[in-house]
């Protein structure tokens, strides 16, 4: 189901603090962050932003198609390499 | 015979049916047009007037997206996921369900048909 609008997108304070700091000081590094449901709002367009996954911080470029998306559907938690079998053949 | 959008309604069964032979148009839509047009929903299409007819493409012309370019405007909304490189984008390249669905089992429509690891038993042995 979907947020409530009356209570706007969900984003990390201290993540939102650290963008709007890049914004301002006009440099480029990238953010680290553990908070995976935050959502992708329109200032971090152009932005590198490291989501962790549980074992690494993935860099996760915004681009104006993600808007509206919650960072951690970057960033996969699982590995998967396939089934054994197949590579037997 | 009544022809919209390239498509030959089946013309011996009423409006509201058949409208739904259209891609896009279902019972819902189908309701609405014909409510629109006023025509009446048990009115069968080989009865319908040229005018009546007219009318009801008009409707569908000017406000539904229909056939070859809903499937194309479905098609760019599942592209946008894939070049986003999202979890529902990778999903759908990798051709399993998007929405949390279990995978060790079932979802045979994402899937396709079995595909059995020949001599498995063997192999084990």
């Amino acid at each position: 189901m979907a947020r409530s609008l009356k209570k706007g997108p969900y984003i990390h304070y201290k993540l939102q603090k650290k963008v709007d700091a890049m914004n301002e000081s006009g440099k480029n590094s990238v953010i680290k962050t553990w908070s995976r449901s935050s959502m992708i709002s329109p200032d971090f367009v152009g932005k590198t932003i490291g989501v962790h996954n549980g074992r690494q911080f993935i860099p996760v470029y915004c681009t104006e198609n993600m808007v509206g998306h919650k960072l951690g559907e970057f960033s996969p938690t699982r590995t998967f390499r396939g089934h054994g079998g197949n590579r037997k053949k | 015979m009544a022809r919209i959008k390239g498509i030959d309604l089946p013309k011996n069964k009423r409006g509201i049916i058949s409208l739904t032979y259209i891609y896009g148009i279902g019972s819902t839509f189908a309701t609405k047009i014909l409510d629109e047009a006023k025509v009446s929903h048990d009115k069968k299409v080989q009865d319908w007037t040229d005018e009546e007819a007219n009318s009801i493409r008009a409707i569908i012309g000017d406000k539904y997206t229909v056939e070859g370019e809903l499937r194309a405007e479905t098609q760019t909304n599942i592209k946008r996921l894939m070049d986003i490189g999202c979890y529902r984008g990778i999903r759908h390249r990798t051709g399993l369900p998007l929405r949390g669905q279990r995978t060790k089992n079932n979802s045979r429509t994402r899937k396709g048909k079995r595909k059995t690891v020949a001599n498995k038993k063997i192999a084990t042995k």
